[in-house]
Order: structure tokens, then C-alpha cells, then sequence
């Protein structure tokens, strides 16, 4: 074997070595990879109510209520097949809305979600005003926000 | 491939081609900005906050490409030993932590007033960082040696090494739940992005490019001067 082909062999095998223990490392720490739970995943698992976790999804429609005196909001977070009802006081960020994204950090106690901070979410469609009212005139709308 | 890497026929080429992409890249980036600021639509949901899209998603590609180019040729100039490979390597490090610092500093401007944040330590935010502090250690790393050669090969192990972090960047939007958005533009089906904003984002793309190969040459011109000068004074 000539010394170049030897250094291309322990290149490639190098990276392949580190390439699979990537995958391992990551496929290990899957968990606290996630930046967020689904209301899904939190039925199943235990949750320290002292803990601070994230949980996301979808605003559902209709959930939205304010408080009488204007300063917390109450809404459910869905991921269409289960849903959590959350409590939260302070500035929603701009983009929220209902049936739109959303990531709400906080403590899950008894069932509900008391969030200190909330995060819009928002999708990977692009497009103006005019199209968006067209599209879901059309009936053709894909997006994950039907208002 | 191997008879380019010859730096006194890379000049031939690369010096004609200099004026060209210099120009062709003032010109992209400033048809992009006019028809991002000026003639293009705001987002149905973001409103004008969608025009940083136009700088920040181009950029964000350019930090991915400038790295992938920096693995690729400290690979081959580890197996070749391509002095050429070295070089260009060494000149793409820093162009590429120039457009990783403008990818995160417009995505905290655009995060502030879309999510509610600047920051979030999810997956795609995270991975970006470390490719900015990679870039940063390649090119300490490189001149961290009183023996230049030695230097060269301890960053071209890192830029490779390294590069494992490139497809998690790409991917790590749908391998794991993150605050980012996925990707609009590879997607399988259709671009999610409409035509009229499509234009200045993919102006913006063609304009950085094309920037970064004229500061490249630049970059390996003087390097080959300076080493040129280098021998010229040791025989003195």
C-alpha cells in the first residue's frame, strides 16, 4: 500500500469511527436534545412539578381566554391528539395566535401548565398576504394555521 | 482535480475569474436588497420582519458551504498533502465565521420579535454556535504552532472532525423538536416559499456566493505572495 492510500484509508476510516459515535452520543442524550415536549409525551411520563420543562404545540381554536383583570391568559396547547391546558401572566411574543405554533416554559402541576415564559413558533411558509387568503379560499391551504 | 493544485496554474485560472465574480457579487447582493427591501411582498404572518430573511437564511447557507469546503480540502490535503488544499483551507475559515457571526446575529434579530426571544439553546441555535466556535478553534489552532506545517495538519483534523457537526445542523430541525422552523427550501415537495420572495432570497444566495470565491482567491493570492516573498528573502 503506498503511504497515500494508506492516509486516505485512515482518514476515511476516522471519520467513520467518529461518525458512528456521534450517532451513538446523540441517540443517547435524544432526550434532553429536545427543546420541547408534546402534551403526548407528558402523559405517559413523571413530571417533577419543581422542575422547569418546555411543552409545545399548536394554540387550539377557541381556547384563547384573558383574565378579567387583563393581565393573565389562559389557552390549551394540542398536538391534535392529546391537549394541555396552560396558565400564563405576562406579554404574549407577537406571533401568537390561535392554531398557531407555540412553546410554553414553565411547571406542570396536576394537570395544568403554569408558564413562565411563552414562544411563538412559527412554520417554514412563506408567502403574502393576497396568496394565503387565496390558497385557503381554494380550499388548497397546507399550512398548519386555518384562520 | 490534482492538476489544479498546482499554484501557479491556480493563478492562471483564478485571476481572470477575479473581476467577474467581484462585480457579479455587488451586483447580485444589490438587485437582492432592492428587491428584498423594495419589491417584494410582506409575510402573511410576519409582516416586514420576513426581510431578514433575505440576509440571514443565505448567510446560514454560506456558513454550511464555507465549512463543508474547509472539511473537503483539509481531507485532501491530509491524504495528498496538496499545499494548495492547505491554503484553501486557511483562507475559507474566516469568510466562513464572517457569515456564521451575520447567521446568528440577524437570527436573534428576527427571533426577538417573532418568538419572543433572542436566544433558545435548542438543537439548530446550539449546533450553529459550535460551528462558529470550530471555525474559531481552526484558525487558532493553525497558527498556534511555532512549526507552520504542524499547524497546518492539527486544523485540518479538527476542520474534519468538525465536519460531523454539518449534517447535524441540516437535519437537526427534523431529527429533534427545536424552537427553528424546518428547512422551506429543500423540501421534497415544492419550495413553502412563494415566487416573489423566492427572488431576492435567491439573489442574496448567488451574491454571497460569488463574494466568498472572489475573497477566497484574494485570500490565496496573498498567501502564494507572502510565501513567494518568504523564499525570495531566505536566498538573500
Amino acid at each position: 500500500m503506498t503511504p497515500k492510500r494508506r492516509r486516505l484509508t485512515m482518514v476515511g476510516l476516522g471519520l467513520l469511527m467518529i461518525a458512528a459515535a456521534t450517532a451513538l452520543a446523540l441517540n443517547a442524550f435524544e432526550d434532553t436534545l429536545v427543546f420541547f415536549y408534546s402534551p403526548t409525551d407528558l402523559i405517559d411520563t413523571k413530571t417533577n412539578p419543581k422542575k422547569q420543562i418546555r411543552v409545545g404545540g399548536l394554540v387550539e381554536e377557541k381556547s384563547l381566554l384573558k383574565s378579567n383583570d387583563g393581565l393573565s391568559v389562559s389557552f390549551t396547547i394540542t398536538d391534535l391528539d392529546n391537549s394541555l391546558p396552560v396558565i400564563f401572566k405576562g406579554a404574549l411574543p407577537d406571533l401568537f395566535r390561535e392554531g398557531q405554533g407555540v412553546v410554553a416554559e414553565g411547571y406542570l402541576v396536576g394537570g395544568l401548565f403554569q408558564a413562565k415564559h411563552v414562544l411563538a413558533k412559527h412554520d417554514e411558509n412563506y408567502m403574502p398576504k393576497e396568496v394565503a387568503d387565496s390558497l385557503k379560499k381554494s380550499g388548497k391551504w397546507k399550512g398548519g394555521n386555518k384562520q | 482535480m490534482h492538476r489544479f493544485a498546482n499554484p501557479a496554474r491556480f493563478m492562471r485560472i483564478a485571476e481572470p475569474i477575479l473581476p467577474w465574480t467581484s462585480v457579479g457579487a455587488l451586483a447580485a447582493i444589490l438587485l437582492a436588497l432592492y428587491f428584498g427591501i423594495f419589491d417584494s411582498p410582506a409575510d402573511y404572518q410576519q409582516g416586514e420582519t420576513v426581510r431578514i430573511m433575505y440576509v440571514h437564511v443565505p448567510a446560514a447557507w454560506m456558513a454550511l458551504f464555507a465549512y463543508t469546503l474547509m472539511a473537503l480540502a483539509s481531507g485532501s490535503f491530509l491524504i495528498w498533502k496538496h499545499p494548495l488544499a492547505d491554503l484553501s483551507a486557511q483562507a475559507a475559515a474566516p469568510i466562513g465565521a464572517g457569515f456564521t457571526a451575520i447567521a446568528l446575529v440577524t437570527g436573534a434579530l428576527w427571533g426577538q420579535p417573532m418568538w419572543g426571544t433572542w436566544w433558545v439553546w435548542d438543537a439548530r441555535l446550539t449546533s450553529v454556535l459550535i460551528l462558529f466556535f470550530l471555525y474559531l478553534g481552526y484558525m487558532a489552532l493553525v497558527n498556534g504552532f511555532d512549526d507552520p506545517e504542524r499547524g497546518s495538519r492539527m486544523g485540518a483534523i479538527l476542520a474534519l472532525v468538525g465536519f460531523i457537526n454539518v449534517p447535524i445542523i441540516k437535519f437537526s430541525v427534523d431529527w429533534w423538536n427545536t424552537l427553528h422552523q424546518p428547512a422551506s427550501i429543500s423540501r421534497l415537495d415544492a419550495p413553502a416559499i412563494d415566487t416573489s420572495m423566492l427572488i431576492p432570497l435567491l439573489l442574496m444566495a448567488i451574491g454571497f456566493k460569488l463574494f466568498f470565491i472572489s475573497i477566497l482567491i484574494l485570500r490565496i493570492k496573498i498567501q502564494l505572495l507572502k510565501k513567494r516573498i518568504r523564499s525570495i528573502q531566505l536566498t538573500h
